[in-house]
């Protein structure tokens, strides 16, 4: 490790690093702007100036050394800096008054001010009179959709946006524009921002420029918002969140620093998605079905004896879990029900589907990869997937894998892969290989070396053809087999992703098999190979695995030809996973229907007893994530109303009931507990965050900031008098801004603020490295954890991967195959409740390609019937879907009687119209909708 | 322009160039020895050979920097592991205020410029080539197309070029006109398409570079004297110049001297010879200083006249040669306007990359601008000094654009100081009165339309 001094302190850092993240790694405060940790450097701001020292003799002889940047100063042993000397710091404190020659002086109606680094810098660098005596230059501001706020007048050049949005993202219509002291971050026309991931600007931008739309509207400062850490639950990724609160409304979701999963940034879907907590669909009273059908609004203890009573003594019960819901909630559920009576509340092809997924991950010789992990690949295989709108967040890493090539390159040319701007120039667009094998184009088609438009059979046929070629068992001149097994037999570190979006085993049993051959190869790489499977739940893999065995389905269920009393639906609809006749058939053998949920779904409308359900904003879970990363979601709020966590209502009822499991469940660590001791896969869950016993200095933890304010004028519409703080039995939070939030488990970590650091990127305060893991280490168990035991060649792998490719697709005359067309913004459940969102939605579509379309004689915009009157969809014509398949919008309002890999009939319906909806899409540009 | 040295082989660069400044055509061209180092260095001679002679020569850049060239083209990996192209870019944007040679070897004789362009890029083994030219240059820029269209009929240029396996492509990019397109980085971003925002260093250009490939840019000058040299050898290059400079170099002088021109004369000829040739001052008007180099170099003062135009020599007495093409300051003008003038542009010109430039640099100019519109405070003078540091010092922006902008203002303060007394004193100026110079705010932003309004608030 080089040894650097800095003013005349010696320091041990990092070989390889910058000064700058040296200095912060140390815990010294050198300002800066143009820097990011997963960006690198480019030397724009100048505001990380140091004073650099030839050497001892220089500094001896009072040599006033030289100016250069902390962060494009790579640290070598023996080099001589100061941080704090006059030089340095005048010309710092400069830089700041040049930034703010032309910045407004309005942070009191900034919506950044409180969390703005510019603040935070200006101060830090002791910057205040201004000597500037000119006008300041002003910009007009643009629309840039329902989510993003603009003002540019903020704007202070650092270049962070375009970094992120076009370099980092591959966003295309971010520009800088203009020259000089005129340059203009924005688009060329107003218009919604198309990526998928814009939502980061509001983190990214050191300033008020881009800012949250809805915290803008409904405003409260950073300081008086309470949070707690919490888990995206908008798909199987598992991002880490960090949601803020205030007048019990969420207002706004920022990311959680996990260093192995999201990093620094979060998808639009999970930043803006968790909004349906602030949705009026939320149930807040329980509600009894009277004789008329008209629910009324009952309290909560005749709820709980109304749920008793419908569980008590012989009635025939059955209950349905949810892949959305948390492993604590679905183990009290199924304990409450007795196994043979709990569905996961999949529907059948989910529920294989998902098992599938998790024992080919259990028996892969392959590495099951966090994201971080997916970062590190240096070759790719996508299966079926459209992972920017299936599991955003994966995306965004590949985007990142496929400089690992630059990277390598830039090493050859002693290039720091921080040198931003530096590796991109050299590597241009050479990339690490990607190859895409989906049903239509996808959104990362753009960085990938092929891709090829396949039905789902013909995708999975495709990754068996790899398999072979890389255990050597094939023809080499099978085309294209043969180029994309070369590409993984020569990568160090080869991922293989595929899913369950096209509802089809056999792509996942084939992206088994490559990574499974991949990790045998016989080659210097040999054992290094990844495998990620992709779930559509933040909860899919978790219920797989509390329920590994047999378990019935929502259709198995309904087969079930006998009568049930009473049937408990936790946190499920249950007419997005079946056809609407299967659900009415199961509805119909039902007496009783008992309905635990947050929202008004249509399932919750049709019951007899609706429970309001706490969100996951205001309680606390584990969820298994797709790598297998059990995480611990807390609440950031006191419930409001009467509602109450899943778990809360199910182990009162058990309780009532005198259930023996229930005997030594008393709190919510207890179920977790019990549920880890009852399912030996799950053992590890309660090692994902600390128990409710934690305590940090002998305090709990604060979920609000130091300064939190108006404790008791907030409440003065109510009472005058301050109440005291909800106590949080359950967790090691509390509801107030006493206690410590230093140094506990990274899983525990409500807020990133740190004295003289207002902002998010008081984070590496928080860090043991710039990009490394949290102080109190990386929130989550990983319970598939296969990375100690990868390079074990005897493990028996191959036991669940089916050998034998599926027969080759062919197009059958007036039957279409149905494939999917996922949406970021629609596919998601819980999201499409977000008001944030409405403008963004669209009404659900059939794609299909120009052949099929004009043998049905439709064009764009044209209605299509499907099979006996199972849908009526907007066409879009899209050649890439190949001929005899057609794409659904899935999880979209209209869709819910289709099936994924059903063949149905197609016919132009002849006086259809588009169902209503909001004018602007902001998908139009990119995925076709 | 007049032409002093008539010995064809003591003016190699401008030795085809006529009175009439009429271009010379391929056919003059070669009736006056033209393409012939490309006939006995192609496949005749190795590359390594010609590198040498370069190096010898002790040629040094002429764009504004003086980088020993031969030194500059060693860094270029030769025996390059990764097949692909290497790239030779002719720097023709010239856009440094005053400097006007580059265009009028453009102009004049552009098969000169592309015969020196083949033997570099055969000296380098680069097989494209690119003439990045100031948008302005519109008719250099049709005769370097008719200029190329005819060495590909010749075989000059394309696939292998006279038989000797060598490839090489050859193509004019008009630039978008801004003077940063001509920092090196900046036009390789420029040229790929991107915004012309210099590129930090390490990595040089000549490791990666355009396309992120070895890349070497050059001036119009600088690439004209490589296939004499090649020719006639390093000692007779050195021989050409005066001093410890080699060779020889074109100098101009603008302002109010009777012949403002440009001449090429032996490099280390004394400052006051270049005056002689321009027939002195005009009538009436006297010299106090000027910037030897182009608008982004230190003034020299009347005491400094004795002094040889060479790098070396120009540097020790606190300037740069820069583009060798001087600005004369008289005794009826204001050196605060002067100055101004010269800050504004910059700070117009600034890519807006970095925070010294694209802020220090308008703060610069409202001060200036206060001072000369007599709304200036005695503290002014401190600001401007502060500014000078906070901007001038190379190593605090990311490129040179900001620190050559406060050489005028720094060595100008220097010399004549009295200037800005004059104004923060009086509150105006009788060398000013006549200029009526506008405001800063009241003319730049005025009529400037789309996203980023300089409307002041
Ligand atoms: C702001 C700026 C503008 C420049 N403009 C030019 C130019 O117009 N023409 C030029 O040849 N060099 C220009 N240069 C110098 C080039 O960066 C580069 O050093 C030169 O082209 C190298 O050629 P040489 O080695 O032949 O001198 C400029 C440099 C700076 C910093
Ligand atoms: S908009 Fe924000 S991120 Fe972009 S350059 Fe301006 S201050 Fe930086
Ligand atoms: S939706 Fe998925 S990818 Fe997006 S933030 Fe949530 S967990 Fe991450
Ligand atoms: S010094 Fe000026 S021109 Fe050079 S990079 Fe900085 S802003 Fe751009
Ligand atoms: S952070 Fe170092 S120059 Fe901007």
């Amino acid at each position: 490790m080089p040894v650097i001094t800095i003013d005349n302190q010696e320091y041990s850092v990092k070989e390889g690093d910058n000064l700058l993240q040296a200095c912060l790694g140390l815990g010294l405060d050198l300002p800066y702007f143009c820097w990011h940790p997963d960006m690198g450097s480019i030397g724009a701001c100048r505001q990380c100036a140091v004073v650099q020292y030839q050497n001892t003799e220089d500094y001896r002889a009072g040599s006033r050394g030289r100016i250069v940047m902390g962060c494009m100063t790579q640290v070598t042993d023996g080099a001589i800096f100061s941080l704090n000397g006059d030089k340095a710091s005048e010309f710092r404190k400069t830089i700041v008054e040049s930034l703010m020659l032309n910045h407004p002086h309005d942070c009191p109606v900034c919506a950044e001010g409180g969390e703005c680094h510019l603040q935070d810098m200006t101060v830090m660098t002791g910057h205040r009179d201004r000597h500037y005596r000119g006008k300041k230059n002003t910009h007009r501001n643009q629309y840039l959709g329902p989510l993003i706020h603009h003002e540019m007048n903020r704007c202070i050049t650092c270049y962070r946006c375009t970094r992120y949005y076009n370099n980092y993202a591959g966003g295309k219509d971010l520009a800088a524009m203009a020259a000089h002291d005129h340059v203009y971050f924005g688009r060329h026309q107003e218009g919604v921002l198309e990526s998928e991931f814009a939502g980061n600007l509001v983190e990214v931008c050191p300033t008020g420029v881009f800012t949250d739309k809805s915290l803008v509207n409904d405003y409260s400062r950073k300081w008086d918002l309470q949070s707690a850490p919490s888990v995206c639950t908008h798909c199987a990724v598992g991002c880490n969140t960090l949601p803020g609160e205030r007048y019990g409304k969420l207002k706004r979701v920022h990311n959680r620093y996990n260093d192995e999963v999201n990093g620094y940034f979060l998808c639009d879907r999970g930043r803006f998605g968790a909004k349906f907590v602030n949705s009026d669909k939320r149930i807040n009273n329980p509600g009894l079905r009277d004789e008329h059908g008209r629910y009324n609004i009952i309290d909560p203890h005749q709820a709980l004896h109304q749920l008793v009573e419908a569980c008590q003594g012989d009635n025939n019960i059955a209950a349905i879990g949810s892949p959305r819901a948390s492993v604590e909630a679905n183990f009290l559920l199924k304990t409450l029900a007795g196994e043979q009576h709990y569905s996961p509340g999949f529907n059948a092809q989910e529920q294989s589907l998902a098992q599938l997924a998790l024992s080919l991950q259990q028996h892969s010789a392959a590495t099951i990869p966090s994201i971080k992990d997916i970062e590190c690949a240096d070759a790719i295989f996508i299966l079926g997937e459209d992972l920017t709108h299936s599991a955003p967040r994966i995306a965004l890493a590949l985007r990142q894998s496929v400089r690992n090539k630059a990277y390598a390159l830039a090493a050859e040319l002693k290039l720091q892969p921080w040198q931003d701007a530096a590796v991109r120039n050299l590597a241009q667009d050479q990339r690490s290989p990607l190859f895409v094998a989906a049903v239509t184009d996808t959104r990362l088609d753009d960085i990938a070396e092929q891709c090829h438009h396949l039905a789902p059979d013909d995708i999975a046929r495709l990754g068996y053809a790899v398999a072979e070629q890389i255990s050597g068992k094939a023809n080499a001149s099978d085309e294209p087999a043969n180029t994309i097994a070369q590409a993984l037999l020569s990568a160090q570190r080869p991922l293989i992703i595929a899913g369950s979006s096209c509802g089809n085993a056999a792509i996942m049993q084939a992206a088994a098999a490559i990574a499974d051959a991949l990790a045998l190869r016989k080659n210097e790489n040999a054992g290094n190979s990844m495998l990620c499977l992709t779930l559509p739940e933040a909860n899919s893999l978790g219920q797989a695995m509390l329920s590994p065995n047999e378990a019935p389905s929502i259709e198995a269920l309904a087969e079930r030809a006998y009568k049930i009393d009473t049937l408990i639906v936790l946190e499920n609809d249950l007419f997005r996973r079946a056809p609407a006749a299967v659900v009415d058939k199961l509805l119909q053998s039902v007496t009783t229907l008992i309905v635990l949920d947050s929202l008004e779904t249509p399932t919750l409308a049709t019951s007899q007893l609706a429970l309001p359900a706490a969100s996951v904003a205001e309680s606390e879970g584990t969820i298994v994530s797709l790598e297998g990363r059990a995480q611990r979601y807390f609440p950031v709020s006191e419930c409001q109303g009467e509602r109450r966590a899943s778990w809360a209502w199910l182990l009162a009822c058990l309780k009532e009931l005198g259930h023996p499991e229930a005997a030594n469940i008393h709190r919510f660590d207890d179920i977790t507990l019990a549920c880890s001791a009852a399912q030996p896969m799950l053992k590890g869950i309660t090692l994902a965050a600390p128990d409710h016993f934690y305590r940090n200095a002998g305090v709990k933890i604060p979920r609000q900031p130091q300064r939190y304010s108006g404790r008791t004028a907030m409440r003065a519409n109510v009472s005058v008098h301050e109440p005291k703080q909800t106590e949080d039995d359950e967790t090691a939070l509390a509801y107030t801004m006493e206690g410590l939030n230093r140094h506990q488990p990274g899983s525990l970590l409500p807020f990133v603020w740190s004295p003289g650091w207002n902002s998010n990127q008081s984070l590496h305060k928080f860090q043991t490295e710039t990009g490394g893991p949290l102080k109190g280490g990386t929130a989550g168990k990983r319970l598939l954890d296969n990375r100690q035991n990868n390079n074990n060649q005897q493990k028996n792998s191959q036991q669940a991967v089916a050998t034998t490719a599926p027969a080759a697709f062919q197009a059958s005359a007036g039957q279409w195959l149905l494939v999917p067309r996922q949406r970021i913004f629609g596919s998601d459940e819980l999201s499409s409740y977000s008001d944030n969102l409405a403008e963004l939605l669209s009404d659900a579509s059939i794609e299909i390609n120009s052949a099929d379309a004009s043998l049905l004689q439709v064009k764009n915009g044209d209605g299509l019937s499907l099979g006996e009157n199972l849908a009526c969809l907007r066409v879009v014509i899209n050649n890439t879907i190949p001929q005899g398949c057609a794409a659904y919008s899935v999880g979209i309002a209209g869709t819910f009687n289709l099936t994924l890999g059903q063949r149905v009939s197609l016919q132009k319906a002849s006086d259809w119209q588009r169902p209503k909806q909001a004018d602007v899409i902001a998908s139009d540009g990119g995925a076709h909708v | 322009m007049s032409t002093q040295l008539n010995d064809p082989l003591t003016r190699p660069l401008t030795k085809n160039i006529r009175e009439d400044r009429r271009p010379t055509d391929m056919a003059a061209y070669e009736a006056n020895d033209g393409y012939q180092s490309l006939h006995s260095t192609l496949g005749k001679r190795s590359p390594a050979d010609c590198l040498q002679i370069i190096k010898d020569s002790n040629l040094r850049g002429r764009g504004g920097a003086g980088f020993p060239t031969g030194m500059k083209w060693s860094f270029v990996p030769m025996e390059d592991a990764t097949p692909g192209h290497k790239y030779l870019v002719c720097n023709a944007d010239e856009m440094e205020p005053g400097t006007f040679k580059d265009r009028w070897l453009l102009e004049c004789d552009p098969h000169q410029l592309i015969e020196g362009m083949i033997i570099s890029a055969y000296t380098l083994q680069a097989d494209i080539g690119y003439i990045f030219i100031r948008s302005e240059y519109l008719l250099a820029a049709q005769l370097l197309r008719e200029a190329i269209a005819d060495c590909h009929a010749k075989g000059y240029l394309g696939d292998n070029i006279l038989g000797s396996g060598f490839n090489f492509e050859l193509h004019v990019h008009a630039s978008a006109g801004r003077y940063i397109c001509g920092e090196e980085t900046a036009l390789i971003n420029s040229l790929e398409g991107k915004r012309a925002n210099p590129r930090a260093k390490p990595p040089f250009p000549q490791v990666s570079g355009l396309w992120g490939r070895p890349t070497i840019v050059n001036n119009v000058e600088t690439l004209c004297n490589i296939h004499h040299i090649v020719q006639h050898g390093a000692q007779w290059f050195q021989n050409l110049g005066i001093g410890s400079d080699a060779g020889t170099k074109l100098y101009g002088i603008s302002g109010r001297v009777n012949k403002p021109g440009c001449w090429e004369l032996p490099i280390g000829t004394p400052i006051r010879d270049i005056f002689a040739l321009a027939g002195g001052m005009e009538q009436g008007y006297e010299l106090r200083g000027f910037l030897p180099g182009g608008g982004s170099t230190d003034f020299l003062t009347p005491e400094h006249l004795d002094l040889a135009m060479d790098y070396d020599t120009i540097g020790k007495a606190g300037s740069r040669m820069g583009t060798g093409t001087m600005i004369v300051l008289d005794d009826k003008t204001c050196a605060v306007g002067f100055v101004k003038n010269l800050v504004e542009f910059f700070a117009q010109e600034s890519c807006g990359f970095c925070t010294p430039c694209r802020d220090g640099l308008p703060w610069s100019a409202q001060v200036l601008d206060d001072i000369q519109q007599g709304r200036g405070t005695s503290e002014d003078m401190n600001t401007l000094a502060r500014q000078i540091g906070f901007i001038g010092a190379i190593g605090n922006t990311h490129c040179a654009l900001a620190p050559g902008a406060m050489e005028p203002l720094a060595s100008g303060i220097q010399y004549f100081r009295e200037d800005f007394e004059r104004h923060l004193n009086n509150g105006h100026c009788p060398l000013c009165h006549e200029h009526n110079p506008k405001g800063k705010h009241d003319s730049q932003h005025k009529g400037q339309q789309g996203v980023s309004q300089g409307v002041a608030s």
